[in-house]
């Protein structure tokens, strides 16, 4: 699958590029196109489609990478590239080596959403609309989107790789608006994987009921408790916690500037034991996964804690090459217009033994945090924060109400050691990430998991 | 007319042609160039040029939208004819139409020639300069995670069936770094920015100095007690909180019962020490523009005054809804996006206390000077927040230690309720939008530490 480059006209792109020296050439060629359309007050709006096609061409010397990137696929737009690219350097030409494709079957996609009838896609926003009202006259507004995404990509270099991949991503979301009296409140859910409409052929309405039940039970929610207390984190989206605090500290290009809290910490013990963890970009379908990285390379399962102790950092092609070591897969990017970048793929903490019953159980006064909105971190200082989504106070090991307006906040390495349970309930979930400026979509699976003590900021006196 | 405008004119044409009862389309082309600097060695230098097209397309009340790179003839057809077999498939709404053509007046200073005439080699000393003198400022400044330089020069235009006509030109650039600083057995961050129309309005000394003041402050934060006190919001903070209020006053949320502010026209919803205008015309904000973003002139339109809030913010279907104008707040993320309301630049107006007499009112509390999380710490429909922050403790009116890793709690309105004073140091800042600020002084807020 590289049908977007000739190999040819990728030849001379890459000697071009290489003109004025350089030890490393690429070009990266991209399609896209997309559709999407959401439902609001009950009205199918927003109705967009676009297609765009590109290519970025890159040229590293030294420390430097110089890149150029251009609309279009024709030889004159991707030659324009090369030669901007090439225009800082100083060089003598080097010559890159031919070409040899490498096939990689594309994740297999069974029903392509842009064969499915644009009206059907506008009838499923409506029955989740007609799910979500459903649960109750206090659902005041629900709004949900539908959103499909096709990227074709082919890419060359000069160390002769030729390769391509073609990705096809589905996804929806439901966000509900309840309203009691003067109090109103929000549930939000969401549904995506490297598949067509395949998806959501089940039951793609489930969301909308959940993200309705989720705004109705907050109703009754009082406020969130302030302080340092055990807190036992859902499954699948709670996986964000281990993204943010861990996954992106162990991006190769923050632990090559000493910008991570994870830098030296390679072999040592930094979980308890029982903690075993995975970027996984093979997972079949899963929404982070893809069949090559934005380089070229194979996708992998990287194991990155092994009981508890720190096994592997992510590398894309620059970071490995600058750690002597092979790069994990994990270079991507936004688009043809963005220099790829460390980058998470799936990332998840395996299953464990305890259930989620036991881990509240144990628990005398702590919080529950079902879900989250996002969380934020800092590699440099390890600082992390997240946004509650569905959160519930526990009391004598029972969930007793739910609380709005709940923060965890606290610092990677602490809070990592302080996993005390991981539950067998495993799952996972979608998420965009944003890094450099870029977004790309990430898998972020767990079941659930207790950390001993993590600062809860509510607004609980 | 340019070519550029000529193109946005023949897609109007097109999507007519496509059965389209009215049409516009908004055209860009934009050139751009980034330089990434780390050790004093230029990491990475990126040349941008793109160019594409959007359509939108108003069938009988439906409306669809479509966008593209191939500004070919046939290229524009295929984008329009996709444009309007979008609107077939939206629902009618009675309120949906393109807006009538209004006079547009010219905006001057929205493109600096100092970003032409500066080579590549310039803006790179200028980037590794910022990096330089944050590194000679202090031996605990260990490191400089990357110091960037970024420009882009852009060219819009938009037409629509209605006559609608408008093209402009304008540039912006910005530099920024993170500094790393350690002691104490810490490792603390600290950002510095500036951003101007061209380079020769970037100040790479002042940024430089400023990523590593506030990293070396930082050393040594830990954790600040529970408790509810005055908070002293830096300008950088105050503009994240000020790009929230002005999201929440966007008509689109308003009229759906999706805002804190929905109810409230003509309200108490501030101390009058809080006033804020959207201004989309004032040359130094980087979202002005002779017009927004479907060709309706750009104004300057108070918000909130006196304590009371004054207006919404309304783009051509949320004014229609009501009846009455549009404030010229559609906005859009280049051509991949169709129009939607939100502020153009939010002006927060200056008071009279220096930054020391602002500490000094303040007498006991924390001086926040970041804040993390705010998009997912804070509910735009209910306004409750709890956002992590970091930065000083003010003891007896003076700033005291570094702290870091709590959280600060409440909800907007009530907050803008609790604003005691504005500064009178006040400066863009390019967090929640575009704003111009001055650090704010709010008398309660909830603190979670220790």
């Amino acid at each position: 699958m590289s049908g977007l480059l000739d190999p040819a006209v990728a030849e001379r792109v890459l000697a071009r590029a290489l003109a004025n020296g350089g030890r490393f050439a690429e070009v990266f060629a991209e399609r896209r196109h997309g559709l999407s359309m959401s439902i609001d007050e009950s009205r199918i709006e927003a109705v967009q489609s676009g297609s765009e096609e590109g290519a970025g061409v890159r040229v590293v010397e030294g420390g430097t990478t110089y890149f150029a990137h251009v609309d279009g696929l024709d030889p004159t737009d991707l030659e324009r590239a090369a030669d901007e690219a090439a225009a800082a350097l100083r060089g003598k030409r080097t010559e890159p080596r031919p070409l040899q494709a490498v096939d990689h079957a594309p994740l297999p996609i069974e029903r392509r959403p842009e064969q499915v009838e644009a009206e059907r896609k506008g009838a499923l926003l409506r029955e989740l609309d007609e799910r979500a009202r459903g649960q109750g006259a206090e659902i005041a507004q629900f709004t949900a989107s539908y959103a499909e995404a096709r990227r074709e990509v082919s890419i060359a270099n000069s160390d002769g790789l030729f390769t391509g991949d073609d990705r096809t991503r589905t996804r929806i979301g439901a966000q509900a608006v309840a309203r009691r009296d003067g109090t109103v409140e929000t549930g939000a859910e969401t549904l995506g994987a490297h598949r067509g409409f395949e998806l959501l052929e089940d039951d793609p309405g489930l969301i909308a009921e959940q993200a309705a039940r989720k705004a109705l039970t907050l109703l009754d929610a009082g406020p969130a408790p302030s302080g340092s207390m055990p807190v036992v984190v859902g499954g699948g989206f709670g996986g964000v916690l281990f993204h943010e605090m861990t996954g992106h500290g162990l991006e190769a290009d923050h632990i090559q500037k000493g910008a991570s809290v994870y830098v030296g910490k390679l072999g040592e013990q930094v979980a308890q034991p029982l903690l075993n963890a995975y970027d996984d970009g093979r997972l079949p379908n899963e929404w982070g996964s893809d069949a090559i990285d934005d380089e070229g390379a194979p996708t992998q399962k990287t194991q990155v804690i092994e009981d508890g102790r720190l096994t592997s950092f992510l590398y894309d092609h620059l970071t490995a090459e600058r750690d002597g070591v092979a790069s994990t897969g994990n270079g991507r990017r936004e688009s043809f217009r963005h220099l790829p970048i460390p980058r998470m793929t799936n990332t998840y903490i395996a299953p464990g033994d305890a259930t989620p019953e036991e881990m509240i159980a144990e628990v005398e006064r702590g919080f529950y945090a079902v879900s989250f909105a996002g969380g934020q971190v800092e590699p440099a200082t390890g600082d992390f924060v997240f946004g509650v989504s569905e959160g519930y106070l526990i009391e004598g090991g029972k969930v007793t109400r739910p609380c709005r307006g709940a923060t965890l906040i606290g610092n990677c390495l602490e809070a990592l050691a302080a996993i005390d349970a991981v539950g067998d309930d495993f799952f996972m979930k979608t998420g965009i990430c944003g890094k450099g400026g870029q977004k790309v979509p990430v898998g972020t699976g767990q079941g659930h998991v207790r950390v001993g003590a993590m600062t809860v900021g509510g607004t609980e006196r | 007319m340019s070519e550029l405008a000529a193109s946005a004119r023949r897609a109007v044409e097109a999507a007519l042609a496509a059965g389209a009862g009215d049409a516009e389309a908004y055209a860009s082309v934009e050139d751009g160039r980034e330089l990434r600097v780390h050790g004093g060695e230029v990491e990475s230098l990126s040349a941008a040029s793109q160019s594409g097209i959007g359509i939108r397309a108003w069938i009988e009340g439906r409306v669809g939208y479509s966008y593209g790179t191939d500004l070919s003839e046939a290229g524009v057809a295929a984008i329009a004819k996709a444009a309007a077999e979008a609107a077939r498939v939206a629902d009618p709404d009675e309120f949906a139409a393109p807006p009538e053509p209004a006079p547009i007046e010219s905006v001057a200073g929205l493109s600096d020639p100092s970003l032409a005439a500066r080579s590549t080699a310039e803006v790179a000393e200028l980037a590794l300069t910022v990096e330089r003198i944050a590194l000679a400022s202090d031996p605990r400044l260990v490191a400089v995670e990357q110091a960037v330089y970024a420009d882009v020069a852009e060219r819009v235009a938009i037409a629509s069936s209605t006559g609608v006509a408008g093209e402009y030109e304008s540039s912006t650039c910005f530099a920024y770094l993170q500094a790393l600083a350690e002691g104490e057995g810490s490792r603390e961050t600290g950002l510095g920015f500036g951003l101007a129309r061209g380079p020769d309005g970037l100040d790479p000394e002042a940024i430089g100095a400023e990523g590593a003041t506030r990293a070396l402050a930082m050393i040594g934060a830990t954790k600040p007690a529970s408790r509810s006190c005055p908070v002293v919001l830096d300008p950088t903070v105050a503009a994240s909180f000020a790009g929230l209020i002005g999201g929440a006053l966007g008509a689109r949320a308003v009229q759906r019962g999706r805002s804190p502010f929905a109810g409230k026209l003509d309200e108490e919803v501030a101390s009058s020490a809080f006033v804020l205008h959207d201004d989309g015309l004032d040359p130094e904000g980087p979202a002005s523009a002779p017009f927004d973003a479907e060709g309706v002139p750009r104004r300057r339109t108070a918000l909130i005054e006196g304590g009371s809030l004054r207006s919404y913010l309304y783009d051509t279907y949320t004014a229609n809804r009501e009846g009455g104008a549009s404030t010229g707040s559609a906005s859009r993320q280049g051509y991949r996006s169709q129009p939607s309301v939100s502020a153009s630049n939010l002006v927060v107006a200056a008071g009279e206390l220096s930054d020391e007499q602002l500490l000094g009112e303040a007498g006991d509390g924390l001086y926040v000077t970041d804040v993390a999380g705010l998009h997912s710490g804070v509910n735009p429909v209910t306004g409750v927040f709890s956002v992590g922050a970091s930065g000083r403790e003010i003891r007896d009116g003076a700033l005291a230690e570094p702290v870091r890793e709590f959280t600060i709690a409440g909800e907007l309105v009530a907050m803008l309720g609790a604003v005691q004073a504005a500064g009178a140091e006040a400066r863009w800042v390019p967090f929640g939008g575009s704003v111009w600020t001055p650090p704010l002084l709010v008398a309660e807020m909830a603190i979670s530490g220790s």
